[in-house]
């Protein structure tokens, strides 16, 4: 995996986690995931598509979750990690990173369109071959740990790729 | 949160009245708040372009905060589709995404300003004033430098 093309999205997601949490937020080093995805917690999923092509799975602690829409709302942070407060936190959390590290990749060239944000819950899936090589980075944040999950390929490199194959 | 001097509108000296868009309830409620801290009032709100064009109509507001990316109908056509009937319609593009096509293609349908998020309280005050203040809708306490309160 391309590490040019995760860096974007671990910048947006360490900017953006310590502008609304207002705190420092520690960046744990990646770790590659190869089975299939399981879920920690309370998801959100976004997918992209075009000349990069994936999935990102935005993935909190349960207890983190609600700290997080409480702290968001300034509010006391919900009972339950199921209360429709969290997953519209979660979901605006992830599509405030994935659309400022789309805008970052965007200015360098590369051209994809974003998914609105769901909530996932399934606990393990998408055996897709994005799975098959995801990067998992953690983020410690004054409310807890949050997870990225991101599966990408890269479309341009494979057409070229797939061209150069032809003429040999 | 901080809040701001409030903003008026000269001719009747009434709150800036705001329609806010947007497909996250939470970014709407969150929008909200600051439209509470800047001394304005909600005249509406909608999840997607279509019902916010429908809402524009019905309550002819002051200024739009507009996403870009939704549901049905995305920001970008919805303030073309605005600019067209209401010319003079005050939109700021508020998004995550602001990549510099997504900008210019709003400007160029008659957006006046881009806010990128996770919106800055402050940043959203100045912008609000910026986009007032040209058009002289604006009243005395609007006009100056930045004014935050402590509360």
């Amino acid at each position: 995996m391309r590490m040019d093309l995760i860096q974007p999205f671990v910048s947006a997601a360490d900017s953006v986690l310590g502008e609304l949490l207002q705190g420092p937020t520690v960046v744990g080093n990646p770790s590659m995931e190869e089975d299939a995805y399981r879920r920690k917690g309370v998801a959100a999923l976004i997918g992209f598509q075009g000349d990069i092509e994936g999935r990102i799975i935005f993935d909190l602690e349960p207890e983190t979750a609600c700290r997080i829409a409480g702290s968001l709302a300034g509010a006391e942070p919900p009972a339950a990690a199921d209360d429709s407060v969290v997953a519209e936190t979660l979901c605006e959390l992830a599509n405030m990173i994935i659309g400022n590290a789309v805008t970052l990749l965007n200015d360098r060239g590369f051209h994809f369109r974003v998914q609105p944000p769901e909530v996932h819950t399934d606990a393990e899936g998408m055996k897709s071959s994005y799975d098959t090589e995801a990067v998992v980075m953690s983020f410690e944040t004054p409310a807890g740990f949050v997870y990225l999950n991101i599966g990408m390929r890269y479309n341009r490199r494979r057409k070229t790729e797939r061209e150069a194959a032809v003429t040999a | 949160m901080e809040q701001f001097t409030a903003l008026s509108v000269t001719k009747e000296k009434r709150p800036v009245r705001y329609l806010v868009v947007d497909d996250s309830v939470f970014a709407r409620r969150n929008l909200a708040r600051m439209v509470e801290s800047f001394g304005g009032v909600m005249a509406g709100e909608a999840g997607d372009g279509f019902t916010a064009i429908t809402e524009y109509n019905r309550t002819l507001p002051d200024i739009v905060l507009m996403d870009i990316t939704m549901p049905q109908m995305e920001g970008i056509e919805a303030v073309e589709r605005i600019v067209r009937q209401h010319p003079d319609a005050r939109i700021v593009m508020v998004s995550s995404v602001g990549y510099q096509e997504n900008i210019l293609a709003a400007l160029q349908k008659g957006a006046r300003h881009f806010v990128q998020k996770p919106v800055r309280p402050d940043v959203l005050y100045e912008i609000v004033r910026y986009v007032l203040n040209d058009d002289g809708v604006l009243t005395g306490a609007g006009i100056g430098g930045s004014q935050k309160e402590a509360v």
